[in-house]
Order: structure tokens, then sequence, then C-alpha cells
């Protein structure tokens, strides 16, 4: 293994999930987050989650991410049945979840020192290159603290990257940021994703954001957690978050969801 | 350095009001011995070798049986920390044994081991070992579960996941469970060596009990000066990184 072949795009993954079920046992009985799922999601796609909170959408990436166990139903990737996490799908999560006892360059490299195959000056090379690539070289001693709430998603984005991953996983990463950070997240997610062609899971409540980002977006309703319907987005790329033409779709999808929320959907009986 | 000048000569006029005190009250050597006649003592003490060889002893006792108890400390709070049953026993007994002054060991400690070193150094490890064992297995529960699934992701598994991940998240607590444990080590070992002072070495605790035994106060508090100075010292010297380390990543602040 070299650089080279480390900083180039990896064969996208394609994630077949059929007839998934997930069932949270709590004190006060059953719940049922995540309903006969099925869905693929094929090579180098963009696909978005939209719900609102407690739908599921989640739960869903944490099982396509191997975190959660007692599942029933099929979930794979390429063919192979998910049983745990791996380095092939890394994951973003809604808090940074950077670790506070390493710096920047430390956290970037946490992922590439468990690769095997390559040399620790080869290793330094690659996250510089991430890091570079998401806006903070420069930064690389910085400790977590010192970084503001965008910069430390950045260090996040480079830390999920740079295993190359054949999937990128995204768990609501920009939720708490403010909206300009966001905006230009939005130009450095679809760069990346144009440039290296991983298979994206994005989850989000924010219809628009969906919109901006994804090829596909499915809708989530609640309890229990089903997906009801999917949009597929062929606006043309870099799409531009305040654009008029993405802003009609994500209306049209938007007045979509509040339908599902508010009307149960045919041959659901309330328990 | 502001701040600096008027604190040392806060301090060199107390221990000069102390010097004239102790002359002109006409009060005996005994009940307050004065600043000249501590100097004194630690002067001939130097001479004779007797202070340093104490130190050296007490220091040796305290810096083996500290370092036993934090190697035996932390990978015990860390199977607290992951396995249930040990929680409710050794997590349980930990708990107990905290609250036990280590001095209370003595009786059995020399029982056990006669009057040797190991009977020193088990009652510094007593001192030690339980506090270590609580905080870490605090700070590995209180890891917020992120940490752990963020490495997962990345491949990290087992002994890795340990090393690389709950121990240094926990260090935070970590850090002040040490801290706490040097604390109870160094009384401990104090109490131990004016408790029991038959030894084939005499440490600091010795020559304390020595001197209250000869009415020497000078003497006294010679050496009570000197185990405040080597107390603070080997806090610094020991925990000072580790807080320097804790608030340049963590951003906490030094206590």
């Amino acid at each position: 293994m070299s650089v080279a072949t480390e900083l180039s795009p990896p064969p996208p993954a394609k994630i077949r999930l059929s007839g998934v079920n997930k069932v949270f046992a709590g004190p006060r009985g059953n719940l049922t987050a995540l309903q006969d799922i099925d869905l693929e999601i094929g090579d180098g796609e963009f696909v978005c989650f939209v719900g609102s909170s407690g739908c599921g959408k989640s739960t869903l990436l944490r099982i396509v991410a191997g975190l959660e166990r007692d599942f029933t139903g099929d979930a794979e990737v390429d063919g192979n049945p998910i049983k745990e996490p791996g380095r092939d799908r890394t994951v973003m999560f809604q808090e940074h979840a950077l670790f506070p006892w390493l710096d920047t360059m430390g956290n970037v490299l946490f992922g590439l020192k468990l690769k095997p195959g390559l040399t620790d000056h080869e290793r330094k090379e690659v996250a510089h290159y991430y890091l570079q690539l998401v806006g903070l070289a420069g930064f690389e001693r910085s400790a977590i603290h010192e970084l503001s709430g965008g910069m430390k998603q950045r260090v996040a984005l480079a830390r999920a990257l740079a295993p190359n991953p054949r999937v990128l996983l995204m768990d609501e990463p920009f939720a708490a940021l403010d909206a300009m950070t966001r905006e230009q997240l939005y130009g450095d997610i679809q760069a990346i994703h144009a440039a290296r062609k991983q298979t994206i899971l994005f989850v989000t409540h924010n219809v628009r954001e969906a919109v901006c980002l994804g090829d596909r977006v499915l809708l989530f309703s609640p309890r229990p957690g089903r997906i009801r319907r999917e949009f597929k987005v062929e606006l043309p790329r870099p799409r531009e978050f305040n654009d008029a033409a993405l802003a009609a779709l994500s209306r049209e999808i938007t007045n979509e969801l509040k339908t599902i929320l508010a009307i149960p959907a045919p041959g659901v009986v309330a328990a | 350095m502001k701040n600096f000048i008027p604190a040392v000569a806060i301090f060199a006029a107390l221990v000069a009001g102390w010097e004239i005190y102790a002359r002109q009250s006409g009060a005996s050597a005994v009940l307050l011995p004065p600043p000249s006649a501590v100097a004194q003592y630690y002067l001939g003490a130097m001479k004779t070798g007797e202070l340093l060889d104490a130190s050296l002893v007490t220091m040796r006792r305290l810096t083996i049986g500290y370092f036993i108890g934090i190697a035996l400390g932390i990978p015990l709070g860390m199977l607290t920390a992951r396995f249930k049953l040990a929680h409710n026993t050794l997590g349980v007994i930990a708990l107990g044994l905290q609250t036990l002054p280590s001095v209370c060991w003595v009786p059995l400690a020399i029982l056990w081991f006669r009057l040797t070193e190991t009977a020193m150094l088990f009652i510094v490890i007593m001192g030690t070992v339980w506090a270590v064992i609580l905080a870490t297995d605090h700070g590995i529960r209180q890891i917020p579960p992120l940490y752990r699934e963020a490495a997962l992701t990345m491949g990290s598994r087992g002994l890795h996941l340990w090393c690389r991940v709950l121990v240094p998240a926990s260090l935070p607590h970590i850090v002040s469970g040490t801290k706490q444990g040097w604390a109870f080590a160094w009384r401990s070992l104090m109490a131990a060596e004016i408790y029991v002072t038959i030894l084939g070495a005499n440490g600091l605790g010795h020559l304390l009990h020595f001197g209250r035994e000869l009415h020497a106060m000078d003497q006294v508090v010679g050496l009570m000066l000197l185990i405040i100075f080597i107390g603070f010292a080997a806090d610094k010297v020991l925990f000072s990184p580790w807080e320097r380390f804790l608030h340049r990543r963590w951003g906490l602040r030094e206590s």
C-alpha cells in the first residue's frame, strides 16, 4: 500500500437492507424504532434520510455503521452481512466526538494508525492531505478545545475520511453549527463527494439541507420508524443552498413530510 | 514577580517576629524553639548525614509503595468498571477501605510482615490503591459512549481500545485520583513512621518521634518544615506535568 493508493478513491460500496426491524426494549414496554425497512443504495450514491426526531433515521444509520447489533432482517454491504463496525464505514457524529487527549493531527491519525501496510511517514502525509482538504492546514498541533464549532466538525470530517472509507455515514453533522459555517460545509461536502465518489448516507431533519446534498431524499415517519416516500433530486451540481429551484423542491418535500406526519398511513392501527 | 517581593518580605517578617518573640518572651525552647535553633538543628543533622539518610529512606518507601499502588489500582479500576461482579465486590471493598485511614493497618502489618520494609510498603499501598481504583472506575464510567463508538468505527478493538481510548479519556479522573492517593500515602507513611519506631532504617517520621522523646522541639519543628517541603515538592514534580497536559488538551483549569 502507498500514499497514492491511499489517496485514490476506493471502489464505492453498495448497501442493501431488507426487512430490517429494530425494537428497543424500554421500562414501559417495547418501542419499534424501525419497521420493515427495504432499501438499496447504489455505488457512490449520496442518500439523505429526513424525518422528525424519533423516526429511526439515526438508528438505521447506526445499523449500517455496525453500532446497533440486535436488529432483525438483512443488512449487507457489497453482499457481506454487517456484523460489526469497520474502517470501510466511518461515521461523523452530530457531536464531533473528537478525542480531547489528542491534538488535531492525532485525531486524524487515529484511524490511520490502525490501518496496516503504511509507514508512519505515509500516515502523516495522508493526514496532512485531509487536513488541507478541509481547510485546516496549519492547525495540526491545536488542541480540540481551541477550535471553533465549525473547525471541530471539519476535523471530524477529515478524521472520518482519512482511513479512505467506502461508505461515509453522517449523523446530523452540521446541526449544531451556525448558518454561515453550514453553507460553507455544504460546498465542501459536495466537492469531496464529486472527487472521491464514496457512498454517503446523511441523516438530517432539515429538508433543504437534504435536497442540497442528496441524489435521493428518503422521508421517514415515526412510531414505528418507516420510509414513507422517496424523492430523486436531479438538480445540477454543485448546488447552491439558496438556489430558487432547490428552494421550490424542498418546499414540495416539506409539504409532503407534513402530510405524512399528520395522517396515519393506511393499514397502521393505533396500538 | 510583582507579588513575589512583598510575599517574601511578609514571610521574612513572620520568621523575624517568631525569632524575636521566642527570645524576648522567655518561653522555654521546648515550647517554642526559635528559627535560629531550627536552623542550627538542620546544620548539625546535615553534617551527621542523619537528615539526608532519613529523607532518602522515607522517599524510597513512598515512591515504591505509591507506584505499586498505582500499578495495582488502575488495572483493578478498569476491572470494576468493566465487570458488574467486580464492581459489586471489589468496588464495595475499595469504597469501604478507602474510608479507613491506612495507619489502622499498622498492627496487622507488623504481625504479617514483622518489622520490615514490607510492612511500611504495605501501609503506603493500602493508602494509595483504593483511591486509585475508585477514581479509575469512576473515570471510565463517565466516558461519553460516543468516544467508544467513534473508536470502534475506526477499527479500534480490545487492548487498543482500552489503552488508546478508555484510559486516556478518563485521564482527568485518574490524575485527581492518583493525587488523592498520593495525599493518603504520604500522611499514612508519616503516621506509620511515628507509630512504629523499631526498624532497620529511620525515616523522617522516626526522627520526628525521637525529637519528641528527647524534648528536642527544634528537631520536631525542623522535621515538620522538611515534611511540608517534601510534600509540596513531590506534588509539583509528580502532578504539575499532568495538570499542564490536561490544561492544554482539555482546556481544564489547573487546580
